[in-house]
């Protein structure tokens, strides 16, 4: 049985369709997912998509953080099933309360888009146990609220358990606290990621193929855990 | 008739690019000494019948989870009864 793992749609994602198709590349099959069902079709993990989910309104990720989509979402995600959210999606996630801190906007003031390094600090998640332990990979980066914050205490503890999951590395193109790029929750099966690994899947269209491990490693995951055959 | 009127401000430690944005086009603009600005929301909700309890507990559960978010900001909410 091959890997089913969902892409969830709301009004306004943007990278919907290439999370799906990374999902796809990497070997899985990717399920369509709406924000208005409150209805997870039996996927195995769901990726969160970039985008400006409800046009940022509010706060970036606070409105899509209600929609029934995530009522059924958060409580999946409590009980183990892996999700990343990338860019909005980390947005939501920090907005659900699955992940702690929360994004602001970019120091600079300036939306960024670039190619971006990152150092992928922690391989005990369900999205990043493919990679080697400090691998650096260039991936696309594209925000304009991205800025990671949260208070000390919860940095040192984010840090002291090893859920930082990847770093900046050369520039800090946001002024995330401690060049954070990515976190995990404490079990490992929820991460939130500013930049796009979705985009970095393919040598025509991306700056490299360093993302797709990403997903190759949820794949992995969920055959290692048996919830899926190899 | 009821207006409710919920500020969200960011915490005092949470830097603000957009208010020292403003800060500088007011400096730019000829006001000497402004020694910070922090930029805001302001809801304005209004609402039909009496505010009773419930209602009002529901109002500042929802402030602190949908209209602000408690991990960057502060809210007050204040209450005025319209004729």
């Amino acid at each position: 049985m091959t890997a089913r793992v969902g892409v969830v749609t709301f009004p306004g994602s943007l990278d919907d369709g290439d999370a799906a198709r990374a999902v796809r590349l990497a070997g899985a099959e990717a399920v369509s997912l709406w924000h208005g069902d409150a209805d997870l079709k039996s996927v195995d993990a769901v990726v969160l998509p970039g985008g400006f989910s409800y046009g940022d309104y509010l706060r970036c990720g606070s409105i899509a953080s209600f929609a029934p989509v995530m009522s059924v979402l958060i409580d999946a995600a409590h009980g183990g099933l892996p999700v990343l959210g990338i860019c909005n999606g980390f947005q939501v996630l920090c907005e659900s309360h699955l992940l702690p801190g929360a994004l602001t906007r970019n120091d600079s003031l300036h939306f960024i888009c670039r190619d971006q390094t990152l150092r992928i600090e922690s391989v005990d998640t369900a999205w990043t146990n493919l990679y080697a332990p400090g691998q650096e990979i260039v991936v696309p980066l594209k925000n304009g609220e991205g800025g990671f914050v949260a208070d000390e205490r919860t940095l040192d503890q984010l840090e002291a358990e090893g859920r930082v999951v990847a770093r900046y590395v050369g520039v800090n193109p946001n002024g995330s606290r401690r060049d954070i790029a990515g976190i995990s929750n404490e079990r490992g099966n929820v991460v939130g990621l500013m930049p796009h690994p979705e985009h970095a899947v393919e040598e025509l269209t991306g700056p490299t193929t360093d993302g797709l491990l990403f997903f190759s490693s949820v794949i992995n995951a969920l055959v290692t855990s048996g919830s899926v055959n190899a | 008739m009821a207006r409710v009127v919920v500020d969200v401000t960011l915490k005092p430690e949470i830097l603000d690019p957009q208010g020292r944005a403003v800060q500088g086009a007011l400096g730019r603009l000829g006001l000497q000494g402004v020694t910070d600005v922090r930029q805001g929301k302001q809801f304005v909700i209004d609402l039909d019948g009496e505010l009773d309890d419930a209602r009002l507990a529901l109002l500042e559960e929802l402030a602190g989870t949908l209209l602000s978010n408690p991990v960057i900001e502060n809210y007050t909410l204040t209450v005025q009864e319209l004729a």
